[in-house]
């Protein structure tokens, strides 16, 4: 499936290094399918021990049915459980905009077609304004030019031209192009003595 | 021209094609499942009716969910005990080595690796787990994968990556009596932050980390992700070839020779160039505890809790919500903080040199009344040498205590969490938000020398005073 541009609301979760464990917390991991994730999204951040519901945008009406999460800096650190961009993508997100991003969490999202794109601390930080002031705010990401749109605004916004272009080809699901070259990997595994235990 | 670092001369050995997309197709030589991140992964081969391409290169064990007490099947909690059957019929059906409970293997994925002699240098390994940087302490490239990326492995033995670059972290000097590879990695992660490592491998090296036993520098490798690295290695010497020879799957005879000169072979260039480096001074390092949410927010124990106010603007939110969650005020003292559990485990600290030094500050003492303290060893392995050693007895007679092998109060997805807000002295690797099972539990990381003093006071101490 090829993706090349995003549109709809916004939704912001501020603060720096928010880790998987906030976006879910590991006692929820032990379902063994991703089927409820989006269920339990910043659960300890939205419900307290009796489960009522505390302030949170993912409880917040005004921001019910946003497609685009918007986040600062580190974003997604720590563990590398897919159950965090699952539950996210459960929850409605298509794509994730932020000043920064953890490497693994990048990484899932993008072999799950939910794009990770990079602005600068000011347009985060305008970007959240205007979302927070109006949460009906239509917002159009397009990773074929590299912006996001809103009111008037044009903002430049950055991925790596290789994620990019898998979205644009629709080749971010990398199994299948892997497949294609299964005689190749049988020729570079022969070239690794290791893989035959050193015996010759 | 500069000569090659590891990481160049393991990528390039590895690369298989480049991808439409400008990634590179890399071959994964060992690639290590859990029962968390695998079952999900699993099904999706069979909704896309794909069969593992390499059976014989993917093992299989149980860590996250076990209980480490009472271990018998099926397990009191139906979610654990799904999850273990789906891991078992998973390897049954797909061809792959699992090492099971009371196999004799299993443990923690990030210490069997090593211990079973899969590990080695100058392979490519992954693992649904964020820790598999741990092997790269062998000189191996080594990291942590997300579900569909361990369906790409399984279906093709390969990932789509781009490479990173290399900073190598030179550290000088010698660990001060009292410190240990646990306070080093915490002062490189106070050093260049937690997200100073996003797009780096992390190349340490020195003649700090050239005389460390392969444990301490697997201790360090496991936490380069907390500073955004996805891999760190160190290169492989002789400390890696001696640790290695005579294990399960090493090889042996005339194959182990011919072994040591790829692994000598793989290892940087003297003359290797480095996209960026660091230097620090291990004799300057004094054990370390966080005071925060994040691995980075860590002191030495005779510091004091930093100001949010006084530190670069970038961080002074993350340290206002930190204070705000461990009840701490800006300018208090660590040293004398009391403390409700005491945890010495985790991939990152239960191997047998670290219930070692741990038992040596117990020995003789015993663990304050107000404490709750385990020790979990990260295998059935550990636990067989340490209890061979009289280790056990030490933990328990002095009210430690004795479990088996899991990753227990690391993370909350076993019977082994924080209540409340317990505090915990931990020698684990996270010290997020809820981490230990408990929304409102407390986390300080630390050496687990330093766990152990802490017990045996029931509040943070300098462990250096038990340490001769």
């Amino acid at each position: 499936m090829k993706i090349t541009e995003l549109a709809g609301t916004g939704i912001c979760v501020e603060g720096n290094d928010i880790d998987t464990d906030r976006i879910i917390p590991a006692r929820f991991m032990k379902e063994i399918t991703f089927a409820n994730m989006g269920r339990y999204a910043f659960y300890d951040q939205r419900f307290d021990e009796r489960g009522a519901a505390k302030p949170h945008p993912f409880n917040d009406p005004r921001f019910q049915g946003a497609s685009l999460l918007i986040v600062n800096k580190n974003f997604g650190c720590g563990s590398s459980r897919e159950h965090a961009p699952q539950a996210l993508m459960r929850s409605g997100i298509r794509a994730v905009l932020g000043e920064s991003f953890a490497e693994i969490f990048a990484g899932n999202c993008t072999a799950m077609g939910v794009p990770t794109v990079t602005a600068s601390e000011s347009e985060i930080a305008d970007l959240m304004a205007a979302v927070r002031q109006t949460p009906a705010l239509g917002l159009r990401l397009s990773l074929a030019d590299r912006t996001l749109s809103y009111h008037t605004k044009r903002v430049p916004v950055c991925l790596s031209d290789v994620v990019r272009r898998a979205f644009l080809e629709g080749t971010w699901d990398s199994t299948s192009l892997m497949l294609a070259n299964l005689d190749q990997v049988r020729r570079t595994a022969g070239r690794l003595a290791y893989l035959n235990r050193f015996s010759q | 021209m500069a000569g090659r670092n590891l990481f160049q001369k393991v990528w390039e050995s590895h690369a298989v094609a480049q991808l439409p997309t400008g990634q590179t197709q890399l071959l994964i030589g060992l690639h290590l499942v859990h029962e968390v991140t695998s079952p999900q992964a699993f099904d999706m081969l069979r909704e896309q009716g794909l069969a593992v391409a390499f059976p014989g290169r993917t093992y299989a064990t149980v860590d996250h969910i076990v209980p480490t007490d009472a271990r018998t099947r099926p397990f009191a909690d139906g979610q654990a005990e799904e999850m273990m059957s789906a891991l078992e019929r998973n390897a049954r059906e797909f061809g792959i080595a699992f090492f099971g409970l009371g196999d004799g293997r299993q443990g923690i994925v990030h210490v069997i690796g090593p211990e079973t002699g899969l590990t080695q240098p100058g392979m490519t390994i992954a693992c649904g787990d964020s820790h598999t940087s741990t092997h790269g302490a062998f000189g191996s490239l080594a990291f942590g994968v997300g579900t569909s990326q361990i369906k790409d492995v399984l279906a093709t033995q390969c990932l789509a990556m781009t490479p990173l670059k290399v900073r190598r972290i030179e550290v000088t000097g010698a660990l001060p009596r009292g410190v240990y590879s646990k306070d080093v990695i915490l002062a490189i992660i106070r050093k260049l932050g937690v997200n100073g490592g996003i797009g780096y491998a992390y190349e340490y090296g020195g003649p700090c980390v050239e005389r460390m036993t392969m444990e301490e520098r697997m201790s360090i490798c496991n936490m380069s992700i907390e500073g955004g690295a996805r891999i760190g290695y160190v290169n492989p010497d002789e400390t890696t070839f001696n640790y290695i020879r005579g294990r399960e799957y090493s090889p042996s005879g005339a194959a182990f020779d011919r072994a040591v000169a790829f692994w000598t072979s793989v290892a940087s260039d003297r003359d290797a160039a480095y996209d960026d480096g660091v230097e620090l001074d291990a004799s300057e390092i004094e054990p370390h505890v966080t005071w925060g949410i994040t691995p980075g927010q860590a002191v030495g124990i005779t510091e004091r809790v930093p100001d949010p106010a006084r530190l670069p603007e970038a961080e002074r939110a993350t340290a206002a919500q930190a204070l705000k969650h461990m009840g701490l005020e800006a300018g208090a003292r660590l040293e004398g903080l009391p403390i409700d559990v005491a945890f010495i485990g985790s991939c990152t600290n239960s191997r047998l040199s670290d219930l070692r030094e741990a038992a040596s500050v117990v020995k003789g003492r015993h663990v304050a009344p107000s404490v709750r303290a385990l020790v979990v060893p990260g295998s059935e392995r550990v636990k067989r040498a340490a209890e061979a050693e009289g280790l056990d007895r030490i933990f328990t007679n002095a009210g430690f205590e004795w479990r088996g092998a899991g990753c227990s109060m690391c993370l909350g997805m076993n019977p082994d969490k924080l209540k409340g807000r317990e505090l915990c002295a931990s020698s684990s690797n996270r010290n997020f938000i809820g981490r230990q099972g408990s929304p409102q539990g407390r986390t300080i990381l630390m050496s687990p020398v330093m766990v152990a003093a802490a017990a045996i006071e029931g509040k943070l101490a300098d462990a250096r005073k038990y340490v001769v």
